[in-house]
């Protein structure tokens, strides 16, 4: 009972599909938004480390690890303009972002 | 060998269902200790696959840094608990039909990939091998000499994010003193000071 490329991709694809629900499903709330965000990110890293690992290729890993500094980058950035948003407007609910009409 | 799956099943159940707790926990807070707790696992994961320094980069970056910060930003934003749960079954039904639609089509392109090329296989029947060198030092080899630039890049993507964090929730409030040195320290000397011709025995005037 060897574990093969095949059961980390299975895991890396059930977080994904988690963090793509999470994002339906929690419509009020963007911090778990983000969050669901960042599990899609560690979704994807654990594909490239796999990948990297079964491939006994190490750019996968350098690869991941681009990844966690924009993950990183995106956490800060999407926080600071969530604490902006409610001290303007005193609520995080998606449904009322619609200032830009977009 | 039987007790590397054993730990990958542990590690990869806890991921997977703290990953399903991060999604329906009723409280932001929760959520985001669930999310310390999948990250804590697939650092678990990768230690066990032979990445330690990814693993331990995760554990350093996302539970010492980003987690954090969630944490923080929940607990300082005043936000009703109960109104956040509203429409939650009302996205229900489209939430899981997307993502079961997204799942299958993932795991059909696993089973495409590892049914129809020889790559998989191969690579598959390979399994993870034991390095030459340690992890540490072969990303350290490649990372300072090929990807050089993506390094640097990287570091001023962290940079840029800094700053714009910065600026955008910097506030200057009307009203709060402070000392401006600049200010200070250009203040015209005929404003500041007179110098007066004191005559003898006639005092100040």
């Amino acid at each position: 009972m060897t574990i093969g490329l095949g059961h980390y991709l299975t895991v890396a694809s059930i977080l994904f599909t988690f963090g793509i629900l999470g994002i339906f499903l929690n419509r009020k709330n963007v911090i778990v938004i983000l969050m669901c965000v960042e599990l899609m990110l560690l979704a994807v890293n654990i594909n490239l480390v796999a990948f990297s690992v079964f491939q006994g290729n190490i750019v996968g890993q350098i690869f991941a690890m681009l990844v966690l500094t924009v993950a990183a980058a995106e956490a800060a950035i999407g926080l600071a303009i969530l604490v902006v948003y409610f001290r303007n407007r005193g609520t995080i609910a998606v449904e009322d972002i619609n200032a830009m009409k977009g | 060998m039987l007790l590397q799956a054993l730990a990958f099943y542990v590690f990869a159940a806890v991921v997977v269902a703290s990953g399903a707790m991060v999604v329906v926990s009723r409280n932001p807070v929760y959520s985001v200790l669930f999310l310390i707790l999948a990250f804590f696992n697939a650092a678990a994961l990768f230690v066990l696959i032979g990445a330690e320094f990814i693993a331990m980069i995760l554990v350093i970056v996302y539970v010492g840094a980003v987690a954090v910060l969630f944490l923080f930003v929940v607990m300082m934003l005043d936000i009703n608990l109960v109104e956040l749960r509203e429409g939650f079954l009302k996205y229900m039904p489209v939430g899981a039909m997307i993502g079961a639609v997204l799942f299958a089509e993932v795991l059909l392109g696993l089973g495409v990939l590892g049914a129809g090329s020889a790559t998989m296989t191969t690579l598959n029947s390979q399994g993870p091998q034991v390095p030459a060198i340690e992890n540490t030092r072969a990303i350290g080899q490649v990372l300072y000499t090929q990807y050089f630039y993506l390094f640097q890049v990287a570091g001023l993507v962290l940079l840029v994010a800094m700053i714009g964090a910065i600026v955008l929730t910097l506030r200057t409030r009307p009203g709060v003193r402070r000392q401006k040195v600049s200010d200070q320290l250009y203040r015209p000397k005929e404003e500041v000071m007179t110098v007066v011709k004191v005559p003898t025995r006639g005092g100040v005037q």
